[in-house]
């Protein structure tokens, strides 16, 4: 049996759940399908407050602008959310099929949009295998969502918000931080993180990188070894840290196997953070009625996901016919939250990939 | 260990149960996943790997990497830090590629 669905949504994060109630509110019907127990995303587990303006929830804690989020979604009539829900692959004929309930299920959604996230990337060093040696998100779901201890002593590997973030927090777990480790000259994250940081004393060792990590069963220590200009090691500069954990916040990737198995044109784009979808302004990739929302189009903030999510969703659901006039209003509106969310200096990265994406589109579409 | 006082957080950890890590039995609660209830124990190293037998333990806890893969009541490849820990559940280490049973 096929379901028959308006708009089927991929990823119950902060994307997925934007899209869903904005589609709604238009009137659609949506079905979201979330791999994990719990929706949310990763918002479940950021207790940080956030940055930007009002409109952005600035001020709230992620993860109480998550439960607002999921209820909202839970409480919408127009809105099916189903948890514990993997889908398995796109088809050519528009079918997407999912795992629910045990059961394998297929899906013919007549807009979809994709927000699966993204992955954390890793990092090449001898024993880098070792257990006790975490993604920093996985760090954050032991202490924050699993309510666990994670470490006695920990390096952190990484000076960008998440980095940042995640070591005080582990300092709120009562676990010590022995050094932040970042390869670039400069803290990469915003400086009221690395000032909390240091106000509690600990190192943050810029242009240093992890040279080899040891221990017989799990981790027992790491080595760091300082950087020149051309980020190259500097032999003699190495130092021993002892430590039962290693985290690696060394950045994301997005998670893009399905727009990949859906046909969409994809394009390796260095600031995007790896291999995206190429998109219009709608969101839209180039399969008609394929959308693609927050980090799985590119890494960014989750504020900036939340507006994705917005856009993509009154987009899809004034293609299919819901206060078509209504939509295109929203949709403008989110496309100048967009651009505020990017402007300054923060944004240039962004920036760039996004007119890289352009460029590549145009480039594709004059070689047809 | 399991912490019990965070300055902004509380947790729910449900009922507590009683699974088994390679049989010895272990103290769990049923909102928890069983690589949060096998961390809580101190227990770090969940297998090894296939051709080298080196240690292996949990990198992503969301389910993307399979680093957490264990044989769960029979089951190889399951990937325990998104499986719930259930009462009389029996975790163990795999070894190999296991056999998924049809």
């Amino acid at each position: 049996m096929i379901k028959d669905v308006e708009i089927l949504v991929i990823g119950a994060g902060p994307a997925g759940l934007c899209a869903a109630k904005a589609a709604a509110g238009l009137g659609a019907q949506v079905l979201v399908c979330e791999r994990d127990e719990l929706p949310g995303g990763q918002l479940v587990k950021q207790t940080h407050k956030f940055f930007g303006s009002e409109k952005q929830h600035a001020g709230d804690r992620g993860y109480l602008i998550g439960q607002e989020l999921v209820e909202e979604v839970t409480n919408n009539p127009n809105i099916t959310l189903w948890t514990d829900t993997t889908v398995l692959g796109a088809y050519e004929d528009g079918i997407i099929t999912c795992l629910h309930d045990e059961q394998h299920v297929k899906i013919r959604p007549q807009k979809t949009i994709i927000a699966t996230g993204a992955s954390e990337k890793f990092l090449m060093f001898p024993g880098n295998d070792l257990p006790g040696i975490y993604g920093a998100g996985a760090v954050q779901t032991l202490m924050n969502v699993a309510g666990v201890k994670p470490a006695e002593r920990v390096v952190m590997v990484g000076a960008g918000n998440i980095g940042l973030i995640v070591s005080y927090q582990l300092l709120q777990a009562g676990v010590q931080v022995a050094a932040v480790v970042e390869a670039a000259p400069n803290i990469g994250g915003y400086l009221v993180h690395a000032s909390k940081l240091r106000r509690a004393g600990v190192p943050i060792r810029t242009s240093y990188t992890v040279k080899e990590a040891f221990g017989k069963d799990t981790l027992e220590g790491v080595v760091i070894q300082a950087l020149d200009e051309k980020w190259q090691p500097i032999a003699g500069t190495e130092e021993t840290i002892e430590c039962d954990t290693l985290c690696l916040a060394v950045g994301l990737t997005p998670l893009t196997e399905i727009a990949w198995q859906a046909g969409c044109d994809m394009a390796f784009i260095r600031e995007l953070s790896g291999h995206v979808p190429i998109l219009n302004d709608n969101l839209e990739t180039t399969v008609p009625g394929i959308y693609v929302a927050g980090d799985a189009d590119g890494i960014e903030e989750a504020s900036a996901a939340m507006v994705e999510g917005r856009l993509a969703g009154c987009a899809a659901a004034g293609a299919l016919g819901h206060d078509p006039e209504e939509a295109a209003k929203q949709v403008e509106a989110a496309r100048a939250d967009l651009d505020e969310l990017r402007s300054g200096p923060t944004g240039g990265k962004i920036r760039a990939g996004i007119k890289k994406m352009h460029e590549t589109k145009e480039a594709m579409n004059n070689a047809q | 260990m399991r912490m019990e006082n965070h300055p902004v957080l509380e947790f729910q950890r449900g009922d507590k149960v009683t699974f088994f890590y390679n049989g010895t039995p272990m103290e769990g609660y049923t909102s928890e996943t069983v690589a949060a209830a096998l961390h809580s124990a101190g227990i770090r190293q969940l297998g090894h790997s296939q051709n080298l037998n080196r240690p292996r333990g949990l990198f992503c806890a969301i389910g993307n990497c399979s680093s957490c893969f264990m044989t769960v009541d029979g089951e190889p490849n399951v990937r325990i830090c998104v499986t719930k820990v259930r009462e009389g559940m029996k975790v163990e280490e795999q070894h190999g590629k296991g056999v998924v049973r049809l």
